[in-house]
């Protein structure tokens, strides 16, 4: 059984704002019958067509679905438009005090439908998708090339899903957007997506700051063992853990596939190297057991 | 909260009868059945009893009994065994609609330059038996077909099927599980080599299993290492559960009677209720032979796991064809099979009943069903223009 917490638990017994609005300003319509999922959003806006008064929704999906839905309505209440386009789906899963990571993509669902309907309302371009098609696509078809066609997902929202929510699996994917859910044809095209939003991270310019607070030194350490040394660790089914900050000293223990590998000394002296790129030229790293 | 339980094809209450047999077996009795004392001489004695009960059960005879941990490693040990046996032979015939425990094996010896064939079922759930007749030839080393299948309950015809595969030379598998104790199973007369069945879906404890192995036909071990079930399989017995499954057994074929007339009665009384009470629904399987306690019940435009969540908030414990239960995304592999329809397969609920299902329960299933079907369709986005189309 899914670990759902009290809060998903009472929006998906308790849904808020189920229902239709007739004139509404904004309708956003994501996932079909055959995907398994699909929700459409209502918006009513104010008189300055700015704020969003009112906002309802009709789930077809599992519970942590139609939690989601209601999570979103309650949200986007009494936001503007351009407030409400701010909310992530991670923002939907902490309103609900969290998802099963396998139920992350009925979060992106919701962000999906309110990003739809507001684009819809601006006369901003998203070609209509079709949901008479007896498989339809799950997200409004985003301009980009079709990768998982069980689901109709193209890489540009993938993409977008993995950069936004930094996923480094396959897995990851799957349970934030279903791509590669069922056949599995798409995964090794979805590996390479991951690979391109990681390298693309790489690759924009950071240089080393000149002068660094203590404070700002060990925010930066933090900063670049997470975004740029676990991801690699993880691809070969390793990890690390930051132990200890000390001035220039940086201590780490090595976690998984890691842990004990021979050449974990190796993978230390990269950190280093990393470290001392991009934070500080005097950085030690130092291995302490696992 | 009281709970109801309709989810006995998932695993099922072990019978107080057969706890109270196995309840010895623990602290006092704890004797291993290979020592040469007495100690260890009265577990064995009640470890023959066992298997003389499990093979009465099964119209075998006890050399034929070997006990396994599970369904699972019944299923793998028959599968592995056979390949071994017939090194030359290099084709698997099963189904679609297979246990994971039989499919993925199958699918992996694919990977080993196997040919795997996997025969289609129609829309009631019933095997291709045509198409069977015709993958099947002198290069297959062994067939497997459930004897039932677990989401629909969906009967094969395995003694047809099983001399077919005698005829070419095959052995012949079936995985039993969903329906040892629930229909009559006569090995004496049939021409099936191999049969897995697992205690806890017949009111014995999880964590054993049997497999079955004719007289005569040629076997190779999966665990090696002890002479234990005559070097079959080798490994400690679980004597405790071994002790519990031969109750089990005996108590199966004492109720067979019940469950195929009290407990089919309160199944057909279950799904002709909520076939009439609730509009757009239909029976996976329904027209075909299935065993008397199961009935997998599509409810168009909702999602499964939002009516079991529902069902259990009243503590009714049932399973869904669902993917969304179980963390895979597309709906069971089972009614993909049958080509039931996307609109149906995400709501497809399985309800399996045993002879301690109630009237009463039942009663309070048909109650509380149809509310839930008409909430989650209102929410539904489909729900109107599922109004409009279909009135």
């Amino acid at each position: 059984m899914w670990d759902y917490t009290p809060t998903v638990k009472d929006h998906f017994l308790n849904p808020r704002n189920v229902g239709e609005i007739p004139d509404a300003d904004a309708v956003g319509e994501v996932g079909s019958l055959a995907c398994g999922d699909a929700l459409k959003l209502y918006l009513k806006l104010d008189d300055n067509k700015d704020k969003i008064l009112d906002a309802k929704f009709q789930t077809f999906g599992c519970a942590s679905a139609i939690a989601s839905s209601s999570a979103l309505t309650e949200m986007v209440r009494g936001k503007n438009l351009d407030e409400a386009l701010a909310i992530s789906n991670q923002d939907i899963a902490d309103f609900l005090g969290g998802l099963p990571e396998e139920k992350m993509h009925c979060s992106v669902m919701g962000q999906e439908a309110l990003e739809v309907a507001i684009a819809k309302y601006r006369g901003e371009p998203i070609p209509a998708h079709d949901s008479e098609h007896d498989h339809g696509h799950a997200y409004p078809e985003y301009e980009g090339e079709l990768v998982c066609k069980c689901f109709g997902i193209t890489d540009t929202f993938l993409k977008k899903v993995i950069e936004t929510n930094k996923l480094t699996t396959a897995e990851q994917v799957t349970h934030f957007t279903k791509a590669g859910g069922a056949c599995g044809g798409c995964i090794p095209k979805i590996k390479e997506l991951i690979a391109q939003v990681l390298g693309e991270a790489a690759a924009l310019p950071r240089t080393r700051p000149e002068k660094l607070s203590n404070m700002k030194k060990m925010q930066m350490i933090q900063e670049v063992l997470e975004r740029d040394i676990r991801p690699l660790l993880w691809a070969d089914g390793g990890d690390l853990e930051l132990i200890d900050i000390d001035g220039s000293k940086v201590q780490v223990a090595f976690r998984k596939a890691c842990a004990g590998c021979a050449s974990s000394g190796n993978t230390a002296r990269m950190v280093e190297s990393k470290l001392r790129d991009l934070v500080a030229e005097d950085i030690v790293v130092e291995e302490v057991p696992a | 909260m009281k709970e109801i339980y309709l989810d006995n094809n998932a695993t099922t209450k072990v019978d107080e009868a057969v706890f109270e047999e196995m309840r010895p077996y623990f602290c006092e009795l704890y004797g291993n059945p290979s020592s040469m004392h007495f100690f260890g001489g009265q577990v064995q004695g009640k470890v023959v009893e066992a298997r003389n009960r499990v093979a009465a059960l099964l119209g075998a005879s006890a050399e034929e009994i070997i006990f396994t941990a599970c369904g699972t490693e019944s299923d793998n040990a028959a599968i592995r065994s056979a390949l071994e046996v017939f090194p030359e032979k290099r084709h698997v015939i099963t189904s679609r609609v297979e246990h994971p425990a039989v499919l993925t094996q199958c699918r992996n010896l694919t990977q080993r330059g196997y040919r795997v064939t996997e025969i289609g079922v129609d829309g009631e759930g019933r095997l291709d038996m045509e198409e069977y007749k015709a993958a099947i030839d002198d290069d297959t080393a062994i067939v497997s077909f459930m004897w039932a299948n677990n989401e629909t309950g969906v009967i094969f015809p395995v003694e047809e099927a099983a001399a077919l595969a005698k005829a070419k030379g095959a052995l012949f598998h079936t995985d039993a599980v969903q329906a040892v104790g629930k229909i009559p199973i006569n090995m004496a007369v049939s021409s099936i080599d191999l049969l897995s069945l697992s205690g806890h879906k017949l009111h014995a404890p999880k964590g054993i299993g049997v497999l079955y192995v004719r007289r005569g036909t040629p076997f190779r071990p999966f665990l090696v290492g002890g002479h234990q079930e005559k070097s079959r399989r080798a490994g400690t017995e679980n004597t405790a559960a071994i002790i519990a499954l031969g109750k089990a057994c005996e108590l199966a074929a004492k109720y067979m009677e019940l469950e195929n007339n009290q407990v089919k009665a309160l199944r057909d009384r279950l799904q002709d209720a909520l076939m009439s009470g609730i509009p757009h629904a239909r029976i996976n399987g329904g027209t075909a032979e299935r065993l008397p306690n199961t009935t997998s019940i599509a409810f168009e435009f909702v999602e499964g796991e939002s009516i079991l969540m529902h069902l259990s908030e009243l503590g009714v414990c049932a399973s869904s064809g669902s993917a969304c239960t179980s963390g895979s995304l597309e709906p069971s592999h089972v009614l993909r099979a049958m080509g039931v329809p996307f609109t149906c397969a995400h709501g497809s609920i399985r309800f399996s009943l045993s002879r301690f299902t109630t009237d009463a329960e039942i009663d309070t299933v048909i109650r509380e069903m149809p509310p839930i079907i008409t909430l989650l369709r209102k929410m539904s986005p489909f729900g109107r223009e599922f109004l409009k189309v279909k009135g």
